[in-house]
């Protein structure tokens, strides 16, 4: 088949307004995590008297927890495909990838297979947030004096 | 109150929402995407504005990945004000370490005691 007319053919088969409905599940699934989080600040520093800063903390641990258990217990990959960016975006999308990876790569053994590869995606996270963090402080260092 | 949870809603939502939005119709992938609202959010914190997003947001804003950007650039400006630019080094992760540790500790376990399901 000629290109022009395949390009037609998939262009005309391809569904259009998935866009908007990936978009609205992205919007309002990750509005949920974001409210879950919220409830989970307010919950911990109610049950454990702590301030609302260190309650954030341990919300963030519980988040990053049940990813990683629901991303072992194999269920979490099809939330995943279904909210894309609603999951991927919060901390769940972090842990998501850092298990999902090390699950995968077990068979390769505990050093070139768990221990090489569970950074494989949270690795760029974690570099370009290091590097930019170093970069927009010493920016800020050098304008503002501190 | 219900404030705080309206305005959590709104901005992790939005936050998600732009990603989407640039996932579907550009070439990135979702790594790159994680990556470039990472340095936003070291970006954003550089000048203080991510804070007053929190203060006035709420937990909505520690959920999305920029906030990780936040606490790197954060952690640092924190050391630096007492160590000058030796202490950009020293306290990057300050306020970011709980959550890297508890993502490795669990998903060292994880990995080794579940198999891939197919």
């Amino acid at each position: 088949m000629e290109k022009k007319k395949y390009d037609e053919l998939v262009e005309k088969h391809k569904p259009h307004e998935t866009r908007v409905q990936n978009a609205f599940i992205a919007f309002v699934t990750g509005g949920l995590v974001g409210v879950l989080g919220q409830f989970l600040v307010d919950f911990y520093s109610w049950w454990l008297h702590i301030s609302s800063k260190d309650a954030s903390t341990f919300m963030i641990i519980t988040l990053i927890f049940f990813a990683s258990l629901f991303t072992a217990l194999g269920f979490f990959d099809k939330w995943v495909t279904f909210a894309r960016c609603g999951l991927i975006i919060p901390i769940t999308g972090f842990a998501h990838s850092m298990t999902s990876a090390g699950i995968e790569y077990r068979k390769e053994g505990p050093i070139y297979g768990i221990g090489s590869n569970i950074f494989k995606l949270a690795g760029s996270v974690i570099l370009y947030g290091v590097v930019s963090a170093w970069f927009f402080g010493l920016l800020r260092l050098i304008i503002m004096g501190g | 109150m219900i404030q705080t949870y309206i305005y959590s809603f709104l901005f992790a939502g939005a936050v998600c929402l732009i990603a989407q939005i640039i996932l579907d119709n550009t070439k990135l992938t979702a790594g790159h995407i994680t990556s470039i609202f990472v340095v936003v959010g070291a970006f954003l914190d550089t000048f203080n504005i991510y804070d007053m997003i929190v203060n006035f947001v709420g937990a909505g804003a520690l959920v999305p990945i920029t906030s990780f950007g936040h606490l790197l650039t954060h952690g640092a400006m924190a050391k630096a004000a007492d160590y000058g630019i030796v202490g950009l080094t020293m306290g990057m992760f300050d306020f970011s370490s709980s959550g890297i540790v508890v993502a490795i500790v669990f998903t060292f376990f994880f990995a080794l005691f579940f198999r891939p399901k197919d």
